[in-house]
């Protein structure tokens, strides 16, 4: 299976923190185009192009610009999203590291659009190795005149800058990413005021993930209409795929939108490793739902996976092969959530750690049909009264095993020891 | 998020120094990331004092300071060893064995998750995501990351460590 590279045409190139290189690969001419362009229209290019977000929620890139746009403000922020924090997503760490000035491009034409001159980008501790190149990658920008003053003779003028995350997931939720820039707690705020309104430091901002920026440049390099003729109707252009867990191949792939998720699986990623089956798939990160073998014959489209249940956000493929448990492994996901939940809203505080705590004791084989059903009531609670998104899908993965792997939940029910569970202690107590 | 109490003393030398990076942000409470990220190199933790002392000097509240200290999982409060090890929990990790890889720590080192070596070399802790899971199980020493480890491997690992730690003294 060919892999299309678009995000990834310059991985394996040398120097890509050097302007000059990137330039010479046709970089920055999407920029140069941009200029000659005012806001209203680069927006409406991103609109032809379809282009959606790819840090979780789909959402349309175009119209997140124009809600900062319509506002108000001499002081507006273009923000990136690189926390990525999803457990089993590696894509922004390759992306930043094997082509940064795609990112800055894209940064700088999305400040273009709405009429701001700064941004952020907010990277996750976590990733010391790609500070320096990013940094690199900013001061070889200025030297180009692609960052700064009169960026390429234009007067438009455009400063980035790198703040650092400090190991809090929750962080990558845009309000609480902006107080933690703010320099306060990462606590979410209440939405709305919405950020295009107010948002970093109370003013206009638009947030985006890496990946999504980086789209941008590519879209005014090559054209909205060549972007939309990649991928699906619903969703177009290419994607980042991590496919991480038990398959032979993992790591970082790029596909058009809508490729099938059995065939990125069987065919890209040489299928289960070590000759075993499979279990299940979880796709869209941490809080996406399980699905069994018979449901994995889909198209990868943000629509289509919506649609059936599912959620492809950050395009996380998470594959488990049949020598694990489920239970076992949505015990460690539930453990996750009551982890990293932030505790400023109690629906949230107490109930990832009570699902939690339900859900180690049927591993165990110490539960019964009044610990289901309690399970369902704190489902249909979490799905409605927490803040944030964290907590809002934080019962996803249980629900979904409680839907497509009940089998294997009545087993645990009736006591049948599984010797899997009974030796595992869970995530982190 | 763990609540820590702790308290120790820092020696006044180095909050003299904290002083000094701290006042060049006084105003300014956006750069207070910045700051601790600098500051925790140079005090063996974020602990009160130095809290007292960032305060101060960008013109914020003591408790501002502390709560966004105790807030994230990795700015230390407590003092940690000369190196950190940090293994990631995290269910990609977990299904590719990253039990055994703790149990070789732990079984190594002689010591628990939150704890610290007796001789003050490493302090190890569990953690989420490292964002390296295309080589899971995968933890972190310091700033370095390592994958595709297991129970054996990841001792050779730490004796890889410590030998480089022991030539580094008799030099
Ligand atoms: C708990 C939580 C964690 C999130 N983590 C990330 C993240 O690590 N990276 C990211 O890009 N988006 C993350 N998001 C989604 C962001 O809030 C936001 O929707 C996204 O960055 C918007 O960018 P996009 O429109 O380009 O997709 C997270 C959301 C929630 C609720
Ligand atoms: S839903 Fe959870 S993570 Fe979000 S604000 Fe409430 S407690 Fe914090
Ligand atoms: S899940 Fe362990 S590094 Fe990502």
């Amino acid at each position: 299976m060919e892999q299309m590279k678009v995000l990834l045409r310059n991985q394996g190139k040398p120097d890509m923190e050097d302007a000059k290189a990137y330039i010479a690969t046709g970089g920055y001419d999407g920029l140069k185009r941009a200029l000659e362009m005012d806001g209203a229209e680069i927006i409406e290019e991103l609109k032809k192009s379809g282009l959606r977000g790819r840090g979780g929620a789909g959402f349309p890139t175009w119209l997140k610009l124009k809600f900062a746009f319509d506002t108000e403000s001499a002081e507006k922020y273009i923000v990136c999203n690189a926390d990525e924090g999803e457990p089993g997503t590696n894509k922004d760490r390759v992306l930043m590291s094997c082509d940064p000035h795609s990112l800055l491009e894209g940064m700088v034409i999305a400040g273009r659009a709405i009429g701001a001159h700064v941004g952020y980008i907010y990277l996750r501790a976590e990733y010391p190795q790609v500070r320096p190149i990013l940094q690199r990658a900013i001061d070889s920008a200025y030297t180009c005149h692609a960052l700064g003053k009169h960026i390429f003779g234009s007067d438009f003028e455009f400063d980035i800058s790198i703040r650092s995350g400090a190991g809090a997931y929750v962080c990558g939720e845009e309000t609480a990413l902006f107080e933690s820039i703010e320099g306060k707690r990462g606590e979410p705020r209440y939405k709305p005021p919405f950020p295009g309104v107010h948002g970093l430091f109370g003013k206009p901002t638009a947030l985006n993930n890496v990946e999504t920026l980086a789209n941008i440049s590519h879209i005014f390099r090559n054209g909205a209409i060549w972007f939309a003729g990649i991928g699906t109707k619903g969703s177009t252009g290419t994607k980042l795929f991590t496919v991480a867990g038990n398959v032979a191949h993992r790591g970082v792939y790029e596909f058009p939108m809508g490729i099938n998720l059995k065939a990125l699986i069987y065919e890209n990623c040489g299928g289960i490793a070590d000759g075993k089956g499979l279990l299940a798939v979880q796709t869209g990160g941490s809080s996406g739902p399980f699905i069994r073998p018979d449901q994995i014959d889909i198209p990868l489209d943000i629509d289509f996976v919506a649609a059936s249940g599912g959620r492809l956000g950050c395009g996380t493929v998470f594959v488990i092969d049949d020598s694990n448990c489920i239970l076992d492994i949505v015990r460690n996901t539930q453990d996750f959530f009551a982890y990293e939940s932030c505790g400023q809203c109690t629906p949230c505080r107490e109930g990832t750690i009570r699902v939690a705590q339900i859900v180690d004791k049927i591993c165990r084989g110490d539960g019964s049909m009044v610990d289901v059903r309690a399970l369902q009531e704190l489902i249909d609670m979490l799905r409605v009264a927490p803040l944030c998104g964290l907590g809002h899908s934080s019962a996803v993965p249980i629900a979904s095993v409680l839907q497509n792997f009940m089998p294997e939940v009545e087993k645990h029910l009736d006591g049948d020891a599984c010797v899997w569970c009974n030796t595992q202690k869970g995530g982190r107590s | 998020m763990n609540q820590v109490n702790y308290s120790i003393t820092t020696p006044q030398a180095q909050l003299v120094r904290v002083a000094e990076i701290a006042a060049a942000w006084h105003g300014r409470p956006d750069k207070l990331m910045d700051v601790i990220l600098e500051v925790q190199h140079i005090v063996p933790a974020l602990a009160e004092d130095v809290a007292a002392v960032i305060a101060r000097e960008m013109g914020i509240s003591q408790n501002d300071v502390y709560s966004f200290v105790t807030f994230y999982s990795l700015l230390p409060v407590r003092p940690s060893g000369r190196h950190t090890i940090r293994a990631c929990s995290n269910a990609p990790c977990h299904v590719r064995g990253s039990k055994a890889v703790m149990q070789g720590i732990e079984d190594f080192l002689k010591i628990r998750p939150g704890e610290t070596t007796e001789d003050g070399m490493f302090t190890y802790t569990l953690c989420s995501c490292l964002g390296i899971c295309d080589s899971s199980p995968a933890i972190m020493i310091d700033d370095k990351p390592y994958g595709n480890l297991n129970y054996e491997s990841v001792q050779m690992l730490l004796k890889r460590y410590i030998r480089e730690d022991v030539d580094a003294w008799n030099r």
